[in-house]
């Protein structure tokens, strides 16, 4: 089961640090956020491939917006 | 002293810093981003310019479009606030080049505070007591290993051109240095333009502990007292108090005779704040952190306590005059509290911008709210979390804290989630409520 990685807030994408593909351990990061003058790290809740990266490196995103699925 | 003065920022402090040039009977001009443009600082004020787009590096923090402003509305003087261009040296002499009067010290002031290794050698060299670090800055990870050898583990690596505790970190031993020294490389040069790295032993508990200077226009430099600042997140603070509980009359008036040393040493004009660590473990040795070249976020505290008004003052000595006090600074009286609310999670201290529906703040008596937001108006994630500061006096530091405590029940903002619950919790901790706590509270808390 693929495991939805969603944004808590609106926000900017600061950095992203994985690609489509790569194998991610529980508590890796994924993208770096940016909201309010502070970097907001996105961690993986668990092991496995990122199948789908949803966003970009300069993107804004609202809250409940796809960030990456985990499969 | 002016018919008009152009304030150079937004949010709370753009709110505070026009309620006083209106008082005194001037204009106060607005500048205000596209996001901005219906903000309670841009409601306020006599007059307002759009500058720009939400990105402050192409509004608040673009000098020439901010110096535009200045000379469409005739403006004659220019307040920073604090953050943006507010210790800028190139804007502080762009806004005096184009013969408008810059409310702060001078460039040269700003620029020998802004190089934290230039600065704690030039405190060291004035006599005021600095921890041991670096005396030239480094840029790459030999020399980091080299120089933390010597100046002896664990260190804290910092921005050699930063400061406000951003994008500091805590190194244990060698391999943490070597772990963290590029990241904070990297965000130095992101952040503050150069990737010149400070490193300073760190003090593990520590009071943060710092003093208000004012450098009046005839050259005298005062202090106005101590505020601690030991509640903090990430290296930020969230709640200051002063008098500090953890300082006696022996310390303070040791701290404050070092401070004056520190303004005197660069001839400071204005109002500026020298913080220290206190060692709360050693003997309570403490050391000069920074010197911020401007008004604080928390100088209300200060004001609550002394009875004037820092803004007026920073106008006065701008203008030449002489401050609203005689020859002596007034005599602190009771106790003052800020907690600066913010729109974010108040357990994880998360950032939650967003509409606000409802703002209903508290008022009576001892409390004063700087607010920089009203229901109606949205929390953008382009500008810092700050939503208001509730403040606090009374005769007693206890009589504030329950104060306190009341005044955080009674206010109510929905939309946002905000950091209210903690100050709830803030209050009703036994470490803060004896006043015994260090910089690692609310980790501690989090625990």
């Amino acid at each position: 089961m693929a495991v939805e990685i969603r944004a808590e807030m609106v926000s900017n994408v600061w950095k992203v640090v994985v690609a489509e593909g790569d194998e991610v351990q529980d508590g890796d990061t994924l993208v770096i956020l940016e909201s309010m003058k502070m970097e907001i790290p996105v961690l993986a809740e668990s092991a496995g491939r990122v199948t789908q990266l949803a966003v970009s490196e300069g993107d804004v995103i609202q809250e409940g917006d796809l960030i990456a699925l985990i499969g | 002293m002016f018919d008009s003065v152009l304030v150079a920022n937004r949010g709370e402090i753009a709110v505070r810093v026009i309620r006083t040039v209106q008082r005194l009977g001037m204009r106060a001009v607005a500048v205000h981003s596209v996001a901005d443009s219906g903000a309670m600082h841009v409601r306020l004020a006599d007059q307002a310019v759009e500058i720009g787009p939400a990105d402050p590096a192409q509004s608040y923090r673009d000098i020439d479009r901010v110096l535009a402003a200045a000379r469409d509305t005739r403006a004659q003087a220019v307040h920073p606030g604090y953050g943006f261009l507010s210790e800028n040296p190139a804007f502080a002499r762009a806004v005096t080049a184009a013969g408008l009067t810059w409310v702060g010290p001078t460039p040269e002031s700003i620029e020998a505070m802004g190089d934290k290794v230039a600065a704690r050698n030039l405190m060291s060299d004035a006599g005021v007591p600095v921890a041991p670090g670096s005396r030239t800055a480094v840029v790459d990870l030999d020399a980091a290993v080299a120089e933390a050898a010597v100046v002896g583990y664990p260190l804290m690596v910092k921005a050699s051109a930063g400061g406000g505790g951003i994008g500091m970190t805590v190194v244990a031993d060698e391999a943490a240095l070597r772990a963290a020294f590029d990241g904070a490389r990297t965000r130095a040069e992101r952040v503050f333009g150069s990737p010149a790295i400070l490193l300073e032993r760190f003090v593990p508990a520590a009071r943060h502990v710092e003093v208000q200077l004012l450098g009046l226009a005839d050259g005298r430099v005062v202090a106005l007292g101590e505020r601690d600042c030991s509640v903090q997140r990430r290296h930020q603070k969230v709640a200051e108090e002063t008098p500090s509980p953890g300082v006696d009359d022996r310390l303070r008036s040791r701290m404050l005779a070092a401070a004056l040393r520190a303004g005197e040493a660069i001839g400071y004009r204005g109002a500026g704040t020298v913080e220290f660590l206190v060692d709360v473990q050693g003997d309570s040795d403490f050391f000069f952190l920074e010197m911020n070249t401007r008004l604080q976020v928390e100088h209300p505290v200060t004001e609550l306590v002394t009875g004037l008004d820092l803004v007026e003052e920073q106008l006065r000595i701008a203008g030449g005059q002489p401050p609203t006090f005689g020859a002596v600074p007034p005599v602190t009286r009771g106790h003052a509290l800020e907690l600066r609310v913010c729109a974010e999670d108040p357990r994880r201290f998360i950032p939650s911008p967003g509409p606000i529906r409802v703002w209903e703040q508290p008022s009576g008596e001892g409390i004063r709210v700087d607010a920089g937001y009203a229901a109606g108006d949205t929390v953008s994630q382009y500008y810092d979390s700050l939503m208001a500061k509730l403040c606090i006096w009374a005769p007693d530091r206890e009589t504030a804290l329950r104060r306190a405590a009341e005044a955080v029940e009674a206010f109510v903002i929905e939309g946002p989630k905000t950091n209210l619950p903690f100050f709830t919790e803030l209050l009703a901790d036994p470490g803060f409520a004896r006043g015994s706590y260090d910089t690692g509270l609310i980790d501690r808390m989090r625990a």
